[in-house]
């Protein structure tokens, strides 16, 4: 069953077509990744996935329903959640109030209620607390608990944003370069954790320019450049494709490319 | 007829004024991204110490020139004492500590000179001239002229000559400005003190017609602000548009309404514009990339 | 579970603590007023605080929820024959509604911009409240009755101490629940990142008007109070003047520190008694205070403190 799909989405910025006529459909469970050169798109089609922009021209829809146009906050309450390319953390809150936050759309109490702390408050916290513990262990965090946000490393802070958007117990998580600027042994601890996140029935779609990541774990990769789509497939028939590496590395480069790959 | 006249030329009049204060904070914002608060202080600067140098013998264009030069050595000072030690705080803070300043300014020039009300002799006679049935002070068309050769010296420099540009690159982008050799900080000062020169030239030029006090610096940086916000902060036409727009507005408020709410015309724009269009007349809205 | 009822409280405890042992300390009957004005404005502080140090948003013009306060105890009793204490009450009421409308617009605006909106609101009810002279008696003001609880009339310093002490205490406890609560996480989500709030399922609109109309609240009951007290309003009380002290005082003390409110109201009422000789150097002494801190101390005394002694710690 189709959980996320995009048709001939659009945007234009003050005379440049951002994104030009893209279509994904994106299957529950799958790993969907989406790679393209520098200013292709990606982070534009995200942002309009998730609601950040509105497209000009195209709709969303989200495990059938039509959810074009909607705000973030309201996508959230449909199950969609993501992490973010430059890193959004509360970086004044605590590694564990972080992905409290996270659990927000799960909370049920009200601003009297909270104001005068009624008991029901206090039971809320408790299982908030529990639940985000619950999913700093999941990416392997939870000594990190009590400690400022600020103060965790990068590679640390990209899997406690995974923690929080995990916390709110999405059906599609968006995972804007989750590896960026992670070395070698923090972009395998990432893989494991979308592993793990997979075999949790959560469908995961991927910005990435890890290649290697990206081969390892897609199921099904789709290529941008310049704002469209380049091409759709396996990992295996994109990373032969000539065009992708065209479109990546120029016709010379492409032509070495070639020679390097065997 | 003759009363609409009457309620225009005071418009513009006092618009004029707000038109400057306006420019004064655009130039301010273009080159450093700042709200300078203390704008409307500039202008009580001017016409106060014209006014206390000139009762101490000096002659009025000496004390005037005198005047213009005090302020704006304090605009300087504001920037590198106040401002530039702050660099990098946020938007909030940096209208804070102009805030600030205004009221410190107030607070001393209180101490200084006095509480009381001033004037001036205005520039060529008190006679009003009639015109349609209205009567309109010569000093009204001393200060539409020097803020008309105001504006457009101030034109002509951004737009002919070199400094004019760096000022324009610094706003854009300040690294990229120093990466090419603008010595931002020297463009920053010297929007600090053209503005604060433009403000006390606007202070002599007003005094004879409304009066001068330790305090009418804040109400004059508020119209000031609201209208830069009406023509689109940034925007230099904007401002001036904006200036005369609001004078205008309020004057025929204050005839045809309440003279009561006159000062809460320019109040009321800044919410409205604020609300409906918040870029202004002139301004562009900005994108914001994640 | 009773022990981490303490942990939470504990500074509430403290400040009660501070509140009941003060008036020992006291060398005369005049002290009384000073304390109960230091609890008045921290009350207010403590609103303001929510909205600035915690949500992060900006407000130039909170003592116009102030002025809301001061002048409903003042024309309920004279105008409408009206109890003061429910006039206290329909003020803070009329405060969150008017909260409510102004705030729903203008805080979809930020960083300046929002900056000059609320200044434009503050200063609006000020020139209001000068206009209106039928209801509110002008630029001079009007006298307010004292407030009548039960057949007996409130007056004197040392009653309104511990009125104003205990409403502080309460307003404290009820800013620290707020703190603890998925609420509180939210708004200091909002602060750190609205973007990610949102993505989060936080509706940021809404969470901010909230907060917005609670500190309105908090603003509007110390007005009351303050009038109460002083048995006078003028339109001062919502002026710009005002509204920029609040906000010196939330800055002084330290945003986000809601002990810190009490630092800051205790420093900027107590400085201008201290300084009578040099009452004309108040205006002076604000703005350069104001400075100061927003360029050297912007964290504040509390947390600067904090921040000190955990170093020293080490």
């Amino acid at each position: 069953m189709m959980i996320l799909e995009a048709d001939r989405l659009s945007i234009t910025f003050g005379g440049v077509r951002a994104i030009d006529g893209v279509s994904i459909a994106v299957e529950s469970g799958q790993v969907f990744s989406i790679i393209g050169p520098n200013g292709s798109g990606k982070t534009t089609l995200f942002n309009l996935v998730s609601g950040i922009y509105v497209p000009n021209d195209g709709n969303v829809r989200l495990a059938g329903e039509s959810v074009t146009g909607l705000a973030p906050d309201q996508l959230a309450r449909r199950g969609l959640s993501r992490t973010f390319q430059n890193l959004q953390i509360f970086s004044r809150m605590s590694v564990l109030e972080n992905v409290m936050v996270g659990r927000h759309r799960h909370e049920r109490t009200g601003i009297l209620a909270d104001l005068l702390h009624w008991p029901s408050v206090a039971r809320q916290n408790q299982a908030t607390r529990e639940a985000a513990r619950a999913a700093l262990a999941r990416v392997g965090l939870v000594d990190a608990a009590d400690r400022p946000a600020g103060s965790l490393d990068y590679g640390a802070l990209k899997r406690l944003e995974i923690a929080r958007a995990l916390a709110s117990e999405p059906t599609v998580l968006l995972l804007d370069e989750p590896a960026a600027g992670c070395n070698p042994v923090e972009t395998q601890e990432i893989d494991h954790v979308i592993r793990a996140i997979v075999k949790d029935a959560i469908t995961v779609v991927l910005v990435e320019h890890d290649m290697r990541l990206v081969m390892n774990i897609s199921d099904r990769v789709h290529v941008l450049a310049s704002g469209r789509t380049l091409t759709e497939g396996t990992p295996e028939q994109v990373r032969s494709d000539p065009a992708v590496i065209e479109a990546y590395l120029g016709v010379h480069g492409s032509q070495e490319a070639v020679r390097a790959f065997d | 007829m003759a009363e609409l006249l009457q309620f225009i030329s005071s418009g513009l009049t006092v618009g004029a004024i707000y038109a400057l204060v306006a420019l004064g904070f655009t130039l301010i914002y273009k080159a450093s991204d700042i709200i300078n608060f203390a704008q409307g202080e500039f202008v009580m600067l001017g016409g106060m110490t014209t006014v206390f140098v000139a009762l101490a013998g000096v002659p009025l264009p000496l004390a005037a020139l005198i005047a213009i030069v005090v302020t704006t050595a304090i605009g300087l000072a504001l920037h590198r004492l106040a401002v530039e030690p702050a660099r990098g705080a946020s938007p909030v803070a940096l209208i804070m500590i102009t805030i600030g300043a205004s009221i410190f300014l107030r607070g001393i020039a209180q101490i200084v000179f006095d509480r009381r009300f001033h004037s001036l002799p205005p520039l060529l006679g008190a006679d009003p001239i009639q015109f349609g049935g209205a009567a309109i002070l010569p000093q009204s068309l001393v200060v539409l002229a020097s803020a008309t050769v105001i504006v457009t010296l101030l034109w002509l420099f951004i737009d002919r000559t070199l400094l004019g540009k760096a000022v324009i690159a610094t706003a854009a982008n300040r690294l990229a400005a120093r990466l090419i050799g603008v010595d931002t900080r020297r463009i920053v000062d010297f929007s600090f003190a053209v503005s604060a020169a433009i403000g006390a030239i606007a202070g002599v030029l007003i005094t004879p017609i409304a009066l001068t006090s330790y305090d009418v610096g804040t109400l004059l940086a508020l119209k000031g602000f609201a209208a830069a916000m009406l023509g689109g902060i940034g925007s230099a036409p904007g401002a001036v548009v904006g200036g005369l727009l609001i004078g205008m507005i309020e004057a025929l408020a204050a005839g045809y309404l309440s003279s009561n709410y006159k000062d809460a015309v320019a109040f009321l724009i800044i919410l409205v514009v604020l609300i409906s269009i918040p870029q202004g007349l002139f301004g562009r809205a900005k994108i914001e990339r994640v | 579970m009773r022990t981490l009822l303490e942990t939470r409280l504990l500074p509430a405890i403290a400040v009660a603590a501070i509140v009941v042992i003060l008036p020992y300390f006291f060398p005369s009957a005049y002290y009384y007023r000073i304390g109960a004005l230091v609890f008045i404005f921290a009350l207010a502080v403590v609103g303001l605080n929510l909205l600035m140090g915690f949500a992060g948003q900006v407000s130039l013009g909170h003592a116009g929820f102030l002025g809301i306060g001061a002048y409903s105890v003042a024309i309920g009793p004279v105008h409408f024959g009206a109890p003061s204490w429910l006039c206290l009450f329909a003020g803070a009421m009329l405060s969150g509604a008017v909260a409510f409308l102004v705030g729903r617009p203008i805080l979809r605006l930020k960083g300046h911009y929002l900056a000059v909106a609320t200044l434009g609101f503050g200063l609006l009810v000020a020139i209001v409240l000068t206009n209106e002279a039928g209801w509110t008696g002008g630029p001079d003001g009007m006298s307010v009755p004292k407030l009548a609880l039960f057949d007996w009339q409130v007056r004197g310093s040392d009653a309104w101490y511990w009125i104003a002490g205990a409403t502080f205490v309460g307003g404290f406890v009820l800013a620290l629940n707020l703190m603890e609560s998925p609420t509180g996480r939210a708004l200091q989500a909002i602060h750190d990142s609205e973007i990610a709030a949102r993505v989060l399922g936080i509706d940021v609109a809404r969470k901010k008007l909230t907060v917005f109309i609670i500190s309105a609240m908090y603003a509007s009951v110390a007005g009351s109070y303050l009038a109460l007290f002083n048995g006078h309003v003028t339109p001062e009380v919502a002026g710009f003047l005002r509204s920029i002290e609040l906000v010196a005082m939330v800055v002084l003390g330290g945003m986000g520190s809601i002990v810190g409110s009490l630092v800051g109201a205790a420093v900027l009422v107590v400085l201008p008694q201290a300084l009578t000789i040099f009452h004309e150097y108040e205006q002076a002494l604000l703005g350069l205070i104001l400075m100061v801190f927003m360029i050297f101390l912007r964290r504040g005394i509390v947390p600067s403190l904090a921040a000190a002694f955990a170093g020293w710690r080490k």
